[in-house]
């Protein structure tokens, strides 16, 4: 047992941090304001390495562990919750299964460029009518020949507007239920496949988050991802995955919001003090800082366990559920903390505070979250 | 070409504080840094090799703690990193610093020999230049500028208060880098992961230099100077400090520059 | 028995620079402690040895002048060389530079031919009555420790001062010496570096440590446009502009113009500082300034220890006004 980082975390997270606070910082209010994806950032991002952290270097990754990676997004979450989770979709959510379920040529062929950022990944799996209950999809797959031909649509994907490829999910036999649903690599460029409307959001906005529509769109064959069949247990492999990520985004912008505050509270003057001396804002500070050590360590043990190899989806479920609570918690007193100013845009809380809310939602609503901790204590 | 960067870790004194009650330093929680003229000379240095060809050695004299000091060098490109440290050479002015690092070198090898103007914790600028004298090298200090590199020859900026000088010097030789000269780079991901994994920091303790090293000239003993005392500045008297509306405030300035004569 | 404490006097282009005039004065009085004599050293290009009459005036009881053509502009090597053989011929007791750019590039690379120490930027110079060491004070540590070195066994014990720090004497046109021409003697070895070229008024600036009254921008300014109000109101208290290092390092003001530990030592008769917090390296170069005002958000920010005058408000708020009121008057 050991709560300390290693020497080669350490000089990581120092590394996130400068270019996080000189590279992501100075454009987080800019690309909130203006809902512009951060191209010139995903670029820098692919060339320092974020782009593939957790993947080996034979695909062009950087050979880190999922700490590594989650760490990269937590640090960037502090100063931009959109750069945060474009990076944590991309890697957790297309680079991922393609790396854990594709063949040797599919990783051969899509991860390295991938990895270096080259390419900007999604993953399509809601649907309209299938949000939670992933297992209505309606998006179908026919087999014809060498190609599969999909059609359907898929709603809020994020990265979709700038992803050149994408893990799609369609049904291919109906009548088997969730047994009948499978995975697919999906290229911009295939025939039939074409980005929809871009959704208008409250958070995040810098992220882009579009709908995807297939019209007799062109798979080939060999772009089938895992066995026919088994795409729903790839989906919710994937997401135990992502929640890590998504629990980091949520937890960098708990720390992002109190170190703003923590500095505001020490200058701001009411009543002829600084509110830092009021034993109200000692408090909610006080409260803060323990819950996000508490989510901050929920989150670290589950991307420890996942590289122990062990089964870790409970636990990446409590660290996303703590950790998005968090967040809006925290966002939500550093908002009030810093009173009229709070809600300016003039002050960054509020852009946290809004990019907080989503970490609840997607990737498996709090609501999910729970469900899958009863069952794994078997209250059911 | 063979190019040696030395580099310091120093505390960032930007995040030094005063304790208000004590008067001393407060120096818990300040993060240790490569200091900044060094990484400057670092960048420079990965710079003429990408350029040249070569081989980059980073070296620097310290306790065990100055590890993590060269991993961040070696994550930013450096080839090879050298810790010098010993208990024996521990108390050393500048003179004995730049001493032991000239023997260091020697034994490291180089074409090129690149440091910091000065650290930011004791900011003297002695030990590049001194490091020069030992090996007998040519120096240029405050370089804010590499012009071309042709051969052996560096073309140079170098600059001054009130000018700069277009220097043109042959290898081997010391350059001392100001923090202007350029940006220096992050590190990479695999870059930390390269300098933990697959690269190293050599100790260079007493023992490896002994053969090179006059026992006379190291550490505190072989110190030309000694503190003789340390203290802190006593703060001069506090002045007033008013919180005023702006207009009123406005009105207290200009009455305390009148009665001062100051306008 | 090294004896006399030798100045270091610091020429560009044939011009005596104000520090070189500052440490004769220094020295005089070090020197009458110690019953020894001053001698300035003076290396130039040809005809320098008419500039050692202002050397006396201003405190040299002798001047040991250098000419040569290659010492018209400075380069290390050469410099280093006459000065080392200088040393060796008279074995001076104390050395003095300038820590200008030149006195830090020389007198290391000095210090280290004579095997002695070297003390960094002066603040302090004091003879210790019962051993007669030269005591050195420096701020170290970002400006807030003082540290006093001294130089036991190693003679001549050398130190370089800050410009601004001591007082030169007013020149006594009455004062006689006498100049000791030195044959400097300049081989190969001191050629390994050249100069192509020389760019001067590149960056001519105003030497902000000459100011009477400085007008200084912080961080807490927020935006380079402010420079402009700082810039009028430096106008109107008939001032400059400086500013922290961290207007500097944002790229607002040209680093020639910073103040403080690694920028410049200053005392103007009055010193504004506008959205500064006071990092222990920025009160280090100002806060000798005879009249401090201080206006800056933060309650607590350091600068208000050593203001004589501190507002707490917003500077982008007061200074506009503080112009308005200024003009009217």
């Amino acid at each position: 047992m050991n709560f300390e980082l290693t020497q080669e975390h350490s000089l990581l997270k120092t590394m996130y941090q400068s270019f996080a606070e000189n590279e992501v910082k100075p454009l987080a209010a800019e690309i909130d304001e203006q809902e512009r994806f951060p191209v010139e950032t995903v670029e820098k991002l692919g060339r320092f390495g974020f782009m593939g952290i957790p993947f080996p270097k034979e695909y062009g990754g950087q050979g880190g562990d999922t700490l590594a990676y989650i760490m990269a997004v937590e640090e960037l979450s502090k100063v931009c919750g959109t750069t945060g989770v474009v990076v944590s979709a991309h890697t957790s959510l297309c680079c991922h299964p393609i790396f854990a379920f594709g063949t040797e040529e599919q990783k051969q062929r899509y991860l390295p460029d991938l990895l270096s950022g080259k390419k900007v990944g999604a993953f399509g799996l809601t649907e309209p009518n299938a949000g939670t209950d992933a297992s209505a999809q309606q998006t179908r797959a026919i087999l014809d020949g060498d190609n599969y031909i999909l059609n359907g649509s898929k709603i809020f994907i994020t990265n979709a507007g700038h992803a050149e490829v994408f893990v799609i999910f369609a049904m291919t036999d109906k009548s088997l239920g969730t047994r009948g649903i499978s995975a697919f690599i999906v290229e911009k460029g295939f025939e039939g496949f074409k980005i929809g409307r871009e959704e208008k959001k409250m958070g995040i906005r810098g992220s882009s988050t579009c709908e995807l529509i297939m019209e007799n769109c062109i798979v080939p064959r060999t772009n089938l991802l895992g066995a026919e069949g088994k795409g729903y247990g790839i989906a919710l492999k994937t997401l135990d995955g992502g929640r890590i990520g998504i629990a980091a985004q949520a937890l960098g912008i708990a720390e992002g919001a109190l170190d703003e505050t923590v500095r505001y509270v020490k200058e701001r003057k009411q009543f002829g003090r600084r509110i830092s001396q009021f034993q109200n804002t000692q408090f909610s500070i006080a409260d803060m800082h323990t819950r996000i050590e508490a989510a901050k360590w929920l989150v670290y043990s589950a991307a420890l366990k996942k590289d122990s190899g062990a089964a870790y989806g409970t636990e990446a479920a409590m660290a996303k559920l703590f950790a998005s609570e968090t967040a809006t918690f925290v966002t939500q007193r550093c908002v009030q903390l810093f009173g009229g100013y709070g809600y300016t845009r003039e002050y960054p809380v509020e852009r946290m505070m809004r990019d907080a809310k989503i970490t609840e939602i997607y990737e498996g609503t709090s609501e999910v979250q729970r469900m899958v901790i009863a069952s794994a204590l078997k209250v059911n | 070409m063979r190019i040696v960067v030395c580099i310091k870790q120093v505390p960032d004194t930007t995040e030094v504080k005063l304790d208000p009650v004590k008067g001393t330093l407060i120096r818990e929680g300040v993060p240790s840094i490569i200091n900044p003229d060094d990484k400057a000379g670092l960048e420079a240095a990965l710079r003429i090799k990408e350029q040249a060809g070569g081989t980059v050695a980073v070296v620097s004299m310290g306790p065990s703690q100055a590890d993590v000091a060269l991993r961040e060098a070696l994550a930013m490109g450096a080839d090879e990193a050298y810790l010098v440290t010993d208990r024996a050479f521990g108390g050393a002015d500048t003179w004995a610093t730049s001493y032991t690092l000239s023997v260091a070198i020697r034994k490291i090898g180089f074409d090129l020999i690149i440091c910091g103007r000065q650290a930011i914790d004791g900011d003297t600028a002695q030990v590049g230049p001194q490091i020069a004298q030992h090996l007998d090298l040519p120096q240029v200090s405050y370089v804010e500028g590499i012009e071309r590199i042709s051969g052996n020859k560096l073309v140079l900026k170098r600059q001054f208060e009130d000018r700069y000088h277009l220097l043109e010097v042959e290898l081997p030789c010391v350059l001392t880098a100001l923090s202007e000269l350029n940006k220096p780079r992050y590190m990479s991901v695999s870059g930390v992961f390269e300098a933990y994994r697959e690269k190293e920091v050599r100790r260079l303790t007493f023992e490896d230099l002994k053969e090179d090293i006059d026992v006379a000239n190291i550490g505190l003993k072989g110190s030309p100077t000694n503190v003789k005392q340390s203290f802190t500045k006593q703060p001069k008297g506090k002045g007033e400090k008013l919180e005023l509306e702006p207009e009123e405030a406005v009105l207290a300035i200009v009455s305390r520059l009148r009665a001062k004569n100051l306008i | 028995m090294s004896r006399n404490i030798f100045v270091f006097c610091e020429q560009r282009d044939g011009a005596i620079q104000k520090v070189s005039l500052e440490l004769l004065g220094k020295a005089r009085e070090l020197a009458a402690v110690l019953g020894q004599e001053v001698y300035g050293v003076l290396l130039g290009g040809n005809g320098i040895v008419n500039k050692a009459q202002t050397l006396i005036r201003s405190g040299a009881d002798k001047v040991i002048v250098g000419e040569h053509q290659e010492l018209s502009e400075y380069l290390t090597a050469p410099y280093a060389k006459v000065l080392f053989e200088i040393v060796k011929e008279y074995e001076p007791e104390i050395v003095l530079f300038g820590a200008t750019a030149i006195g830090r590039d020389l007198a290391p690379r000095v210090s280290c031919m004579c095997h002695t120490g070297l003390t960094a930027d002066c603040t302090k110079l004091e003879i210790e009555p019962e051993t007669g060491l030269l005591l050195m004070t420096r701020p170290a540590f970002g400006g807030n420790i003082m540290a006093t070195i001294v130089c036991k066994n190693h003679r001549p014990e050398m130190a370089t001062v800050r410009p601004g720090v001591m007082q030169a004497l007013e020149p006594d046109f009455e004062r006689t010496g006498e100049i000791i021409e030195f044959e400097p003697r300049i081989g190969e070895s001191e050629r390994r570096v050249k100069i192509l070229s020389v760019i001067k008024g590149e960056k001519k600036d105003v030497d902000i440590t000459d100011a009477k009254a400085l007008v200084s921008g912080g961080r807490g300014m927020g935006s380079p446009e402010r420079i402009d109000m700082l810039n009028e109101l430096a106008r109107l208290l008939k001032g400059e502009v400086s500013a922290s290092r961290a207007a500097v390092d944002a790229g607002w003001m040209p680093q020639s113009r910073q103040v403080g530990q690694t920028g410049k030592t200053v005392h103007p008769k009055l010193y504004f500082a506008c959205g500064i917090s006071g990092a222990i390296q920025h009160l280090a170069g100002m806060e000798e300034s005879d009249y401090i005002v201080a206006i800056n958000k933060d309650a607590s920010a350091p600068i208000f220890d050593v203001a004589d005058l501190g507002i707490v408000g917003d500077v982008n708020v007061i200074v506009p006004k503080l112009i308005e009121e200024l003009k009217k008057q």
